[in-house]
């Protein structure tokens, strides 16, 4: 682990958190994308922090999100990996880090990205989600039902 | 979701094709003792897009085997004018019919609709997707013709757009089959399907010449450069008229070389070949029924 990681002023700088959700480690300059990933954006009143281009020793620059009174479930922070492989999540109770893993990949994610095939049946007006399952190989995505395959800036096609 | 619903070729083992081809071969040879097969049975028909062949010799088919089809009839003229949802159009007409039949111009929606039916569906095309029913007529033709291993056969014209060329893509690497995709660059197999067809191991080659490889080929399989799936009037007229054949074209081919195409066409095999021994696209046609009727019988 990188000094900075360690670095009790450096966890300060972006406001330490009681209860909640670090995510760290994350792809610098994706934060944003994370938290319209995980469906957050500010309207529901939990206290959001973010740290951009953090310095790192391990990555050069990451990013940090911390959640404040939200506990993030495997599930929903797996689909970062898509864009943030490298990703950890602390949960954290009376400010003492309870859990700690790292994204895994998913099989397939579901309502988070939006195909860019306009004439995906995804993108007409019909009652389903957007889905895709993820390629066991390289770091692709590929839309369950018109097949398209994303495999880079797979951010962009947040919608 | 159930899995007798035929979506796309990707889904068909070798097992699973001869299957229908076997059946189709029965069906072909003795078709009366299949006419009251089916009696009472209803095969819904839902067109959202053009279609001459696929519906009538689907229509054709389930007659033939003693059934009857309610069909949806054009776009215009139904609730999919009002605003009614794709999906919500096929669980109405399940339950009209025991099996329905839908073509549709977005990708994927024959794979979304199935989410939602209960009855067996087959995908008569989604958009530039798939085809799979074609591909069984086109896979019985080619195996009537030249064999289906050890076959060599070039593929060409619109192979992006192109529904019928993807199903039979994807069917192919079931067999002993070396493919040669014959098209400009900006109509080459679309990454999805190159994609799969690696994935497969598939004996592929690409050419942007049909002479670079037509004296070696048992099938030529010519499509039509589809002026509905450019999305740009330029680009089509870029590429339309270039990848045409004619009797003379094919003094360069073998004599046993067999000539086909899905239809319609429109100027890409001049009249003058159908007067060649090459020419198999109207059999091509004709053996829809025998097809359809094989899978219907195995289906319904």
């Amino acid at each position: 682990m990188s000094e900075n990681d360690t670095d009790p002023d450096h966890q300060l700088r972006v406001s330490k958190i009681r209860n909640g959700t670090v995510i760290d480690h994350l792809t610098a300059g994706q934060a944003l994308n994370v938290l319209s990933i995980v469906g957050i954006d500010g309207e529901s009143g939990e206290t959001v922090s973010l740290g951009m281009n953090v310095p790192s020793d391990r990555f050069g620059a990451k990013d940090i999100v911390k959640v404040e009174g939200r506990e993030l479930s495997q599930d929903e922070v797996d689909v970062l990996s898509l864009i943030s492989p490298h990703a950890t999540i602390n949960i954290i109770r009376d400010y003492e880090v309870v859990e700690k893993h790292r994204v895994e990949r998913p099989t397939e994610v579901s309502g988070v990205l939006a195909c860019p095939n306009s004439r995906c049946i995804t993108n007409a007006d019909e009652p389903i989600r957007a889905r895709f399952d993820v390629l066991s190989e390289g770091n692709g995505v590929r839309c369950a039902y018109c097949e398209t395959i994303l495999e880079e800036n797979i951010a962009a096609h947040i919608p | 979701m159930r899995q007798d619903h035929l979506l796309t070729t990707k889904q068909l083992s070798r097992g699973d094709i001869e299957a229908v081809l076997d059946h189709a071969a029965e069906v072909a040879d003795d078709p009366a003792a299949f006419r009251e097969r089916h009696a009472g049975k209803l095969l819904a028909l839902c067109f959202f897009e053009p279609s001459t062949r696929t519906k009538m010799s689907f229509e054709a088919a389930i007659k033939r085997l003693g059934g009857d089809v309610v069909d949806m009839g054009p776009v215009e003229m139904s609730s999919v004018k009002k605003g009614e949802s794709l999906a919500d159009t096929v669980r109405v007409v399940e339950g009209y019919a025991d099996a329905l039949v839908l073509r549709h111009p977005s990708q994927g929606a024959a794979k979304m609709a199935a989410e939602f039916v209960d009855v067996p569906l087959l995908n008569a095309g989604d958009g530039a997707g798939h085809h799979p029913t074609q591909t069984l007529l086109d896979l019985y033709t080619i195996r009537e013709n030249a064999g289906l291993d050890g076959l060599k056969i070039g593929v060409m014209g619109d192979l992006k757009y192109g529904r019928t060329v993807h199903s039979l893509a994807y069917a192919l690497t079931n067999f002993d089959a070396e493919m040669h995709f014959v098209a400009p660059e900006s109509l080459r197999l679309p990454d999805p399907v190159r994609y799969d067809l690696q994935a497969a191991d598939a004996d592929v080659y690409e050419h942007e010449e049909v002479d670079d490889v037509l004296g070696e080929l048992d099938v030529l399989y010519v499509t039509r450069i589809q002026r509905e799936r450019f999305p740009d009037e330029n680009e089509y007229q870029r590429v339309a008229g270039r990848y045409q054949i004619d009797a003379e074209t094919l003094e360069a081919a073998r004599d046993d070389l067999t000539v086909m195409h899905p239809l319609p066409r429109v100027d890409e095999i001049a009249p003058d070949v159908d007067e060649t021994e090459h020419a198999t696209y109207f059999e091509q046609a004709h053996n829809a029924v025998p097809v359809r009727m094989a899978l219907l019988d195995l289906l319904l």
